[in-house]
């Protein structure tokens, strides 16, 4: 395992490479420890509350730099995840591992992906060439964005070093509505008319049978907010407890439990459409208004591969594997294929940013 | 300016270029008469000129295919353009260049209240997409000053911004899909109606990419409700620091207003003189707008006139009503239209961390005496985004030379504190070859790789946000 200590070592070490390099950050997401790990790349850079603003080195753990931010209260508003509980990983979460697989959480239907947070990276082409891209401030469109292009794209194009965020403030009150015993359809019906409201909801899901709606802000405004909701959305809603919504961000009704885990993105009204005669066993838990789908099914042949990739695929969306055993993962890969002329961009652009083909090959097709 | 020599290979095939477009699109959608092009010799950076060799007009995704099909066949470079309000030049025609011009794709395709989406022709303009939803209370919320005119195509390509979007973000975080045709005619969809991208981002690359990478047909738009209500209040101070520190304190407080605007004095003069907003003769002032219900908009201003107090602002006047928020606004809506009517002047678009704001201030302003010539500021000051408009007379030799060279020395001190060249006008002409100055040559070349990859044979509007020198190889190799 190689762990380089500074921006320029790591540089070094992947120029110098001569076979492939499976990178690391904390190694809680599911793709093993790896022979390079970027953990020693380690601190906040600069933080600037007033500016709303925070850089930090790629293998600084996420805990730090929430931590820092909750002392001036502030916070990355995209939420998110934490997989250790879904995938029985353990290990530090890193900001670069956070950016790398693009991870956001509930509050994503209000605020942005982590992509939508990322205002500048600095990383190391696969030839072991430092490359910078977007800065410290909000607003940039100086030459093309491979600050998005960066997020998500699983370490395959480069070796994050740094990242900055756009950060914002955490508000002073919240609140979460809740409704038992809806079918999907109702769940997803009640949540978009609350998502469509003027009243700015920041989540909304359905868990174990409930479905929930939280809404953040002043006191005064979120009681307001409340109120409204609890007029438009009708009879069998109230306000429920604190503390509904690490759950849902890391999907812990699934964890620890025997199962593949998948990941699906689809418009919300097409949730219940997927699910509906799937034809597997399975259990299901929607996000994002409906919009994120995350289904338990059986760890056995290709998990339900077949009819949830080509459903999602007329659907319009995208179906992840995140968590499979080993048979599983033989056979179906953990991205949903992109169709022809995508495939051939996205391949073309990981010759052009790693020409030896060694980050990751292969993870992401 | 530089712009480089048009391909005497294609000017010598003009005849047959036009002959075979018009085999594939309706006779009135080619020109290409001589006085007729000029209608699109430029865009809104009105200093730089070109008549192209033709304008097309398709009216559907498969015109544009075949478009770019047969451009790509003759080695002809196309030039995409929306409605031409580029600040940058991003859309100014070369002499050897097609102009495809999306105008006639205006359709609103899909409406999608539940999902809260809405799929358009690109060449729709961006006010137009909030016309389209507004009856149901939703609107689509980057708001570019230029929105009556600009076309979603463009602001795609430039991923513009506006007054709001300290609180919805710019265009990329508000688009959803886009049908991209490539340079060979192949017809892409990238996103959809879906949140994120499953593969790599490429929807993130495309927005901002100025025209280079493909031309963007269709789009899928995240449309949102809109509040209940917004009020902003007013407030003069007499520093600009102070105006700063100000400004910094709303945002550490926690309220999140949805716009915060900066004018200076020279600015507030002016548009005093044309517009009669009544606004305090101040050295600085702010706007700061907030939005929901009745209650709420007084709870947040409230939080935010305390701070201002603590800074004893010279005036502070909260807004009562519709009638008294226009007043406010009419100032700083008129502000540019005010300049122009002082002198020709040349917007900057550089962003900065907020907190380098006195300084920055400070430092153009000893520009302004160096140079001679007069800047005014107006910008959105809660994400730094500047504009200062530097003011100069276009008839006078060597005044627009002057003015260029300030304006470089301008955005070379946004990039010196920690900020960037432009924040939502794009890089177009007009930045082009100030990159290195921001860029290494290493981080530009990353760039242009992906480029390559897009149009290999660097036929899309090849002579913008580049430096020259940096894509000259590539561009001869596909002139010949
Ligand atoms: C008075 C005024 C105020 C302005 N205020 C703002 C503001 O507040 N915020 C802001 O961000 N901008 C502002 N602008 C700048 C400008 O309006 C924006 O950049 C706008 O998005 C350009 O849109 P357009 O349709 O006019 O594009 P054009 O000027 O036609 O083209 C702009 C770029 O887009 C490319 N392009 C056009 N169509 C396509 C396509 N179909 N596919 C691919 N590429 C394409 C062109 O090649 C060019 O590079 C302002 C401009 C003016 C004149």
């Amino acid at each position: 395992m190689k762990r380089p200590v500074s921006e320029l070592e790591l540089a070094e070490t992947v120029a110098a490479a001569k076979g492939p390099l499976w990178v690391s950050g904390g190694g809680t997401r599911g793709f093993g420890a790896g022979n390079l790990s970027v953990a020693g790349l380690s601190g906040i850079e600069l933080y600037e509350p007033g500016a709303l603003t925070l850089v930090a080195k790629a293998g600084t753990p996420l805990a730090e730099v929430e931590a820092v931010l909750a002392a001036q209260r502030q916070r990355l508003a995209f939420e998110p995840m934490d997989h250790r509980a879904l995938l029985g990983t353990v290990g530090e979460p890193t900001i670069g591992g956070v950016v790398a697989g693009n991870v956001s959480g509930p509050r994503r239907v209000q605020v942005g992906a982590c992509r939508d947070a990322l205002i500048g990276v600095r990383f190391v082409d696969g030839m072991g060439r430092v490359i910078k891209n977007g800065g410290r401030v909000m607003k940039n469109v100086t030459g093309y964005d491979l600050v998005k292009l960066m997020a998500g794209a699983f370490g395959t194009l480069g070796v994050l070093s740094e990242v900055s965020f756009k950060v914002l403030p955490m508000p002073e009150a919240e609140a979460t509505l809740v409704c038992d015993g809806l079918d999907a359809a109702a769940a997803i019906a009640a949540m978009s008319s609350a998502l469509g409201s003027p009243f700015e909801v920041t989540a909304a899901a359905q868990i174990g049978g409930q479905t929930r709606i939280r809404i953040e802000g002043m006191a005064a405004s979120v009681a307001y907010r409340c109120e409204r909701l609890l007029g438009l959305l009708g009879a069998g809603w109230q306000v429920g407890s604190g503390g509904l919504w690490t759950e849902v961000r890391d999907v812990l009704p699934f964890a620890g439990r025997d199962g593949a885990v998948w990941r699906v993105s689809v418009k919300p009204s097409d949730g219940p459409v997927l699910t509906a005669g799937l034809g597997i066993a399975h259990e299901v838990i929607y996000d994002w208004g409906g919009g994120l789908i995350w289904l338990l099914v059986e760890d056995f042949k290709d998990a339900g591969a077949a009819v949830i990739r080509k459903r999602v695929a007329g659907l319009g969306g995208h179906a992840t594997l995140v968590r499979a055993g080993d048979e599983v993962r033989a056979q179906v890969s953990r991205f949903q294929p992109e169709p022809a002329p995508l495939a051939a961009i996205s391949a073309g652009l990981r010759v052009q940013f790693d020409p030896r083909g060694i980050l990751n090959p292969g993870l992401m097709g | 300016m530089q712009m480089p020599e048009p391909s005497a290979r294609v000017l010598s095939q003009k005849t047959q270029i036009v002959t075979r477009l018009r085999e594939i699109l309706p006779e009135e959608a080619v020109i290409h008469g001589e006085f007729e092009t000029r209608a699109y010799e430029c865009d809104a950076l009105t200093a730089y000129k070109c008549p192209p060799l033709a304008v097309v007009l398709p009216s559907s995704t498969a015109e544009v295919s075949a478009v770019l099909k047969l451009c790509h066949e003759m080695g002809v470079p196309v030039v995409p353009r929306g409605s031409g309000t580029s600040l940058a030049g991003g859309a100014l025609p070369t002499a050897d260049c097609v102009v495809l011009g999306v105008a006639r794709l205006n359709d609103v395709l899909e409406t999608d209240y539940d999902n809260r989406f809405i799929r358009v022709q690109s060449g729709r303009t961006n006010l137009s997409v909030t016309g389209a939803v507004e009856e149901e209370g939703f609107f689509y919320a980057p708001d570019p000053s230029s929105q009556l005119a600009c076309a979603i195509a463009g602001n795609i390509a430039m991923n513009s911004g506006g007054a709001h979007c300290l609180k919805y973000g710019v265009t990329t975080n508000n688009l959803l899909g886009v049908t991209l045709v490539l340079m060979d005619g192949t017809v892409t969809q990238i996103g959809g109606a879906y949140l994120d991208s499953g593969g790599l981002d490429l929807l993130g690359l495309i927005c901002g990419s100025e025209g280079q990478l493909g031309v963007v047909t269709e789009a899928t738009l995240r449309i949102l409700r809109k509040p209940e209500g917004a009020r902003p209040v007013l407030i003069g101070f007499d520093s600009n620091e102070v105006a700063g520190a100000c400004v910094s304190d709303i945002i550490k407080a926690g309220v999140l207003p949805v716009a915060i605007e900066f004018m200076d004095r020279p600015c507030i003069r002016a548009t005093e003189a044309f517009a009669k907003a009544g606004y305090p003769d101040c050295e600085a002032l702010l706007i700061v707008e907030v939005e929901g219900s009745e209650a709420e908009i007084a709870d947040q201003l409230a939080v935010i006139t305390k701070i201002a107090r603590r800074h004893n602002p010279v005036e502070l006047r909260e807004s009562g009503s519709e009638e008294e928020s226009a007043k406010i606004w009419l100032g700083r809506k008129s502000a540019f239209g005010a300049m122009g009517q002082i002198n020709d002047y040349m917007c900057l678009d550089g962003t900065i961390p907020v907190t380098a704001l006195p300084l920055v201030l400070r430092r153009i302003s000893e520009l302004s005496t160096q140079y001679g010539l007069d800047v005014a500021n107006v910008f959105h000051a809660g994400d730094g985004n500047m504009h200062p408009l530097i003011l100069f007379d276009a008839n006078k030799a060597g005044d627009l030379e002057l003015c260029e060279a300030m304006g470089a020395d301008i955005l070379k001190l946004c990039v010196q504190v920690g900020g960037c060249l432009t924040g939502e006008h794009g890089v177009g002409v007009e930045k082009r070859d100030l990159m290195f100055d921001q860029f290494s040559a290493q981080d530009l070349e990353v760039q242009l790789k992906v480029k390559d990859v897009f149009d290999p044979a660097w036929l899309l509007n090849p002579a913008k946000v580049f430096p020259l020198v940096a894509t000259a190889a590539r561009r001869l190799e596909a002139a010949e």
